[in-house]
């Protein structure tokens, strides 16, 4: 396939995936700030939603202080901010329309609604709680309806390969950017681990990645952070883990590989990225630092992209 | 101005046989149904995504052409003699342009004077003498056909370079069959969807004589921001080939490649949407980024074919047509079977004197103007108006040809106020390939849908329809 298209489907995931993880951000910053303060302290959660969403420091360019109503507009309406919702979906659509032969109709007609959605409904943001809960039910049902368009309806050759690349290399880096924010907000009080404090905030991390239930089936235990970081890091049963975005990842490559006949960079850097996670327990992530591994996954995975960007798609 | 001919009802209150069923099918379907009908219509051509986009326009980007849910019928007698005159015409631009870039037999006849050629900015002087693969220019014709009375057709202008429309042909035809199943059933209208494949085995046949058994054929658009985008994406889905941007394309010893995910694959058709001006930036213009650097070297090797060729404009260029019968008869000793719309030259003095005394009566355009931009249309302009137009063709006559306001034909069409008559043209789409020439029953018909307007072309508010040729 042209190495434009397969760029366009790339990053078209990509994009879908980030308005999703914007999108679970802001709900679940909204359900920590609506408790009384007496269990959430002072820390600033929507501080919080712009770091883990990488745009604190043009946000700051921007605004003074971070507080609910500029947040909710810089992360999701934004023209200023590249990687708010809606230009993460305009981006989307543009890249729908230059590969649009690449795609099923279903796929398309997901992001075209969604995009005419946009303009119809969302042009001018929204201005109560309930608006905003329907917008980021919205978007979380567009990226769900993407998804489940492209495992149901595409072919299983390159197109849907990169595609899922985009998916699973933007997942894995939201997933280490929210641990990684998180904990170095949360770990250094030592006083208040285990406390109501604590409790809310560790559970608002699980919703952001949709992994709340799964805890509990998996654990069957109360929130612990250890725990917390053994579920997104390394239990490669849950979708949004490092460990399964990175078994999808060198799986892809593998039938990409197998496809053209060629192994190269992209296959080999990914697979050791995922023997590292493999063989790596929660205790050697602690005693290394878990803000130290995760800011180096967090180069490696940027790495895998710049690679792949290499190998296939210029 | 003449009166219309009404392509429904024949004066004193009969129905033309071609729309008897159409006529009933209407009486029996309330007007709700056709709203209806109409917004469903919409929705779909919005959901799908059928969009054309307009140059400065800053209020949106991309809009929909209206579309007219009242097909347009013609007669399978009525088509059997248009598509006669239509393969004839083309027959004859592609040996009127192998002739100019080559012998120029027609210039030394003196039946075309050179002057339009040679001076004409549209010409390419880089194509003489050049050897284009099976001596074929315009593989893809929209030629513009209107209808003011029950036998004659009039080609109105003669598309060779990139015509578009094709795709709303198709996508008129789905969306009507999904809508209208009863009014189909009571019909015998011939298929047009084998438009695709038609162009595909016409492409195919015209690969260079190099190329492979199965040669690669891509389709080159300018890329999302261009006016016919849907088209292009359209096109090449249909076709099963590559849509290509310039810069996927990288020419390599006189060979044109597409970078792909597993490197580098050879091209050898390229059905392109992007003007000569921007097809090579060595050659052509070289602030251009929409083409490839290279492309004409590798056209010139006899490595790739483009189509269409390039310098075809020279044939659809408003002054050439004034000739076309002349130049029918030149090359195929036959007369011709479609009539030209009466033509003044500006040009010629006397012709231009014609054309100032009576600018309130004719339609004016530009020679190389395109999509109803710079032209006067005399009995709807202002006194104003018509004294700027007067100022330009004196600085500048050669720049000009002028027309009578001719009665397009009108054909039933949902308005505000119901069903009125409303003026139609009709493109069909004539395809050449290495043998065969080819064309799917029926094109594109384009509606003025303001009361009383003559002006068709989407940039300017006009709608579509769907085109029915009745399989008798």
């Amino acid at each position: 396939m042209l190495s434009r298209t397969a760029e366009n489907l790339y990053w078209l995931a990509r994009y879908v995936e980030r308005a999703e993880y914007l999108a679970r951000t802001i709900d679940a910053t909204l359900r920590v700030t609506a408790l009384p303060a007496a269990y959430i302290g002072k820390t600033n959660e929507w501080d919080s939603a712009l770091l883990t969403a990488g745009v604190a420091a043009s946000f700051y360019q921007k605004y003074q202080e971070a507080n609910e109503a500029n947040v909710v507009d810089y992360l999701s309406f934004s023209a200023d901010n590249p990687s708010s919702i809606r230009n993460c979906i305009e981006a989307a659509r543009l890249n729908s329309r230059s590969v649009r032969t690449a795609l099923t109709s279903e796929m398309w007609d997901t992001i075209n609604s969604a995009w005419i959605e946009l303009q119809a409904v969302w042009s001018k943001g929204t201005s109560t709680r309930e608006d905003l809960a329907k917008f980021l039910r919205f978007v979380q049902e567009t990226s769900l309806r993407f998804d489940g368009s492209a495992y149901r309806t595409m072919l299983r050759n390159d197109a849907y390969w990169f595609s899922r690349m985009g998916v699973h290399l933007e997942r894995a880096d939201n997933t280490a950017r929210i641990l990684d924010v998180k904990y170095h907000v949360l770990l250094p009080e030592e006083e208040h681990v285990g406390g109501p404090l604590d409790f809310y905030q560790w559970s608002s991390i699980l919703r952001s990645v949709s992994a709340l239930t799964a805890y509990h089936w998996v654990y069957r235990e109360t929130l612990k952070p250890w725990l917390i970081a053994d579920l997104l890091i390394l239990n490669d049963t849950l979708p949004r883990s490092l460990a399964s975005c990175y078994g999808n990842l060198v799986r892809n490559l593998d039938q990409i590989g197998v496809a053209y006949g060629r192994q190269g960079p992209a296959q080999r850097h990914a697979r050791g990225i995922r023997n590292r996670l493999e063989h790596s327990n929660m205790n050697d992530i602690f005693q290394h630092g878990v803000h130290e591994f995760i800011q180096e996954f967090i180069a490696d995975n940027s790495r895998l992209g710049e690679i792949i960007t290499k190998q296939y798609l210029i | 101005m003449a009166v219309a001919f009404d392509e429904m009802n024949i004066p004193g209150g009969d129905l033309r046989p071609a729309y008897q069923e159409l006529a009933r099918w209407l009486k029996e379907t309330p007007p709700e149904a056709l709203e209806y009908r109409r917004q469903e219509a919409e929705l779909l051509f919005r959901r799908i995504g059928i969009t054309f986009a307009v140059y400065g326009d800053s209020e949106s980007t991309e809009r929909l052409i209206p579309f007219d849910v009242i097909p347009r019928i013609m007669s399978g007698k009525e088509w059997t003699l248009l598509e006669k005159g239509l393969k004839q015409r083309v027959r004859a631009l592609n040996m009127f342009l192998r002739d100019i870039y080559h012998g120029r037999d027609i210039l030394r006849a003196e039946v075309v004077p050179d002057d339009l050629i040679f001076q004409n900015p549209v010409f390419r002087p880089e194509m003489n003498g050049q050897q284009v693969p099976h001596d074929v220019y315009v593989h893809i014709a929209g030629i513009d056909i209107i209808r003011v009375d029950a036998e004659d057709f009039i080609v109105l202008e003669d598309n060779a370079r990139t015509p578009s429309g094709v795709s709303y042909m198709l996508e008129n035809r789905e969306i009507m069959m999904r809508l209208f199943p009863d009014l189909f059933a009571r019909h015998k209208v011939a298929p047009v969807e084998r438009y695709p494949d038609e162009l595909l085995s016409a492409l195919r046949s015209v690969a260079p004589h190099g190329a492979s058994g199965e040669p690669t054929v891509a389709l080159l658009t300018p890329g999302v921001y261009n006016s016919a985008y849907y088209e292009h994406s359209f096109l090449a889905d249909k076709l099963g080939i590559e849509l290509v941007e310039g810069r996927d394309l990288v020419v390599k010893n006189n060979e044109v490649f597409m970078r792909t995910t597993e490197g580098v694959k050879r091209v050898d058709v390229i059905y392109r949407r992007v003007d000569d001006d921007f097809l090579d930036p060595l050659t052509f213009r070289p602030d251009s980024a929409l083409g490839v650097p290279g492309l004409m070297s590798a056209y010139a090797a006899g490595n790739i074919t483009l189509a269409n060729a390039v310098g075809t404009g020279i044939a659809d260029d408003k002054a050439i047509y004034s000739y076309m019968p002349e130049i029918v008869k030149f090359y195929l000793g036959e007369e011709p079977i479609l009539k030209n719309v009466q033509t003044w030259r500006c040009r010629e003095p006397k012709d231009l004197a014609y054309v100032l005394d009576n600018l309130g009566d004719l339609v004016v355009k530009e020679v190389h103007g395109s999509g109803g931009y710079g032209m006067l249309i005399g009995p709807a302009a202002t006194k104003a108006t018509i004294e700027a137009f007067r100022e330009k063709l004196k600085r500048e006559p050669e720049g000009f040809i002028a027309q009578p306001t001719l009665a397009l034909s009108t054909c039933p069409t949902c308005t505000a106020t119901g069903l009125a008559p409303r003026h139609v043209d009709l493109r069909p789409f004539v395809l050449t390939g290495s043998k065969t020439t080819t064309i799917v029953p029926g094109g594109l018909t384009r509606v003025a849908l303001k009361e009383g307007s003559l002006v068709v072309n989407s940039s300017q508010g006009g709608g579509t329809k769907d085109t029915w040729i009745l399989d008798e």
